[in-house]
């Protein structure tokens, strides 16, 4: 079978002033992918995310999204890709439902299909009983599985997940890993940051950004095996603080 | 003697119990660790130590001072650095550290000595508004203005949430250091692998303390094999294994499986065989050392 990729991304770099942020990176997702993509604070990450997620304009380089170019159809790439983080994710002061409804409302759905991908989310991640609750009043990591739901509701090829579980207990954390993986097997590719080391070893590749570039692409068996370490921690500790380049 | 007593403590914000019935002794220069998910109670005993809440009921003894009575002494000798950076984001590096140590009634001349290790890293942004530094930067800049007092305890809520692999270790090696130089530090964290950094760890979840130990008892206390699994088919394999008799737990991690099984005596080969006998090929399997993650969820299992 011929690989799909759904992004596709060309010595992609950006400036601010004469600081580059990212510096002429360069690598393929493929469909149904779960891409981890790590590096330290300041590596630029966030910045490369923003460039693929169409809300900030690359300095150079070219990137394709979901078959959509960076520049051009931006707007489009927003439709098309899901969108969660740790710190911003649900409306702490609106209900269960009236989240759903309201992102529903964003990305365009019809009112009939809302009721029923509702339905589906509550039952699915078994909170019927709390479809009328407030936000802040669910545990966090509720609120985690939700958020994933939700941006998952306009049925995106691609979503992005930005420290998606942070601080959340280990019981919690696996079973959200779960649904990551059961989402790639349905063919979603998800893109994922971490700073747990050990999610990190859950994902197919890893790309490890380290001042701006990528400095290491691989599977996690891989990039121990190139490192010769027997943890991803290990892997990261050693690249990033010794500045190697693997790739 | 700078050492921590809790005793039957609890609190409550309105319906919910934050902590019940907690007790805990920290020593005098231990490096001791509170671990776990958010919304265990990690905080709001942290705040009760630090004398900015007061319990419902039970007793907190801070180097042998009440932490309701004596509250202005505690402060005194305790630096405490909340979970949510809270320094003057318009303030440089260098003014937030000034005013920090003038509220104090000291200088950052005279207790230079104590926040040096810790401020070398800071000193080429000494410029730079708090702001605007990375996430490590700000945990830096955040624990040398709860040092710069000199004080003799320790009270730092989450200093390495958020923060990367590295500036994790490098913030642990200082914690190491302060602990050398005679300092009683309790620490919270979410991240399970820091537990083995400590001298004694508490797990705390639900706000119950769930065990007291050092890394080595946790991971001892286990008590059960586990084993990482690689074969030609992993999601055949795991369907096999859930269906096992044996099976105590078993769950993908990356590219192979780890599987936990329920007998005490149990080696590779039988797991190979009844692996063969689902037609499954490729079979690698290593009995591995669990990792406090994995002693923590049995303990929440268990509880």
């Amino acid at each position: 079978m011929e690989d799909v990729f759904v992004i596709d991304v060309n010595k992609l770099t950006k400036k601010f002033g004469a600081f580059t942020a990212v510096d002429s990176i360069s690598f393929k997702v493929k469909k149904g992918e779960i891409f981890g993509f790590i590096g330290a604070n300041g590596a630029g990450k966030t910045t490369a995310i923003k460039m693929l997620c169409g809300i900030l304009i690359p300095t150079s380089g070219d990137a394709v999204v979901s078959g959509f170019d960076v520049y051009k159809q931006s707007e489009k790439i927003k439709k098309n890709i899901g969108y969660m983080s740790q710190k911003f994710s649900l409306y702490e002061d609106l209900t269960v439902r009236e989240n759903i409804k309201f992102y529903a409302g964003i990305y365009g759905l019809k009112s009939g299909v809302i009721k029923e991908k509702t339905e589906f989310i509550l039952d699915s991640l078994r909170i019927t009983e709390a479809g009328n609750r407030l936000i802040k009043s669910l545990p966090l990591g509720w609120k985690q599985k939700l958020a994933f739901s939700i941006a998952s509701i306009h049925n995106p090829k691609i979503v992005f997940l930005d420290e998606p579980t942070g601080g959340v207990d280990p019981l919690t954390r696996r079973q959200f890993w779960k649904m990551i993986q059961s989402a790639s097997e349905n063919g979603i590719t998800l893109f994922v940051t971490t700073h747990y080391m050990d999610e990190a070893e859950y994902c197919n590749r890893i790309s490890m950004m380290v001042d701006g570039r990528i400095a290491a692409l691989d599977s996690p068996m891989n990039l121990k095996e190139k490192i010769k370490a027997d943890t991803m921690q290990q892997v990261f500790i050693k690249i990033a603080s010794q500045r190697v380049i693997l790739n | 003697m700078y050492d921590l007593k809790i005793s039957d403590v609890s609190k409550k914000f309105g319906d919910v119990n934050a902590l019940r019935d907690i007790n805990l002794d920290v020593e005098e220069n231990e490096l001791f660790g509170v671990i776990g998910p958010d919304g265990s109670g990690k905080t709001t005993l942290f705040r009760i130590a630090a004398t900015l809440l007061v319990q419902d009921t039970g007793k907190v003894k801070l180097s042998g001072l009440d932490n309701i009575k004596d509250y202005k002494k505690i402060r005194e000798i305790i630096g405490y650095m909340p979970g949510r950076f809270s320094l003057y984001p318009d303030l440089t590096v260098e003014e937030n550290l000034k005013f920090y140590a003038t509220v104090f009634g000291t200088t950052v001349k005279e207790n230079y000595d104590i926040i040096k290790d810790v401020y070398l890293h800071l000193e080429p942004f000494k410029k730079r508004r708090a702001g605007k530094l990375s996430g490590g930067m700000k945990q830096k800049l955040a624990l040398c203005c709860a040092l710069v007092h000199k004080p003799k305890f320790l009270i730092l809520d989450e200093p390495t949430t958020g923060v990367d692999p590295v500036s994790r270790n490098e913030f642990w090696e200082i914690l190491r250091n302060l602990k050398s130089i005679g300092m009683t530090v309790i620490v919270s964290t979410p991240y399970m692998d820091e537990a083995k950094l400590c001298d004694r760890v508490t797990l705390m979840q639900n706000g119950c303390i769930l065990s007291v130990q050092t890394p080595a008892e946790i991971i001892e206390g286990f008590g059960k094999k586990i084993f990482s699994i690689r074969t030609d088919a992993l999601t055949d394999t795991l369907k096999f294994l859930n269906e096992y008799k044996y099976t105590e737990n078993v769950f993908l991690y990356g590219d192979v499986i780890h599987y936990i099984d329920i007998r005490k005596e149990i080696k590779v080969d039988i797991l190979t065989q009844y692996l063969r006998t689902n037609e499954l090929k490729n079979i690698t399997i290593k009995e591995i050392e669990p990792s406090v993650e994995d002693c923590f969820l049995t303990l929440m299992r268990e509880k």
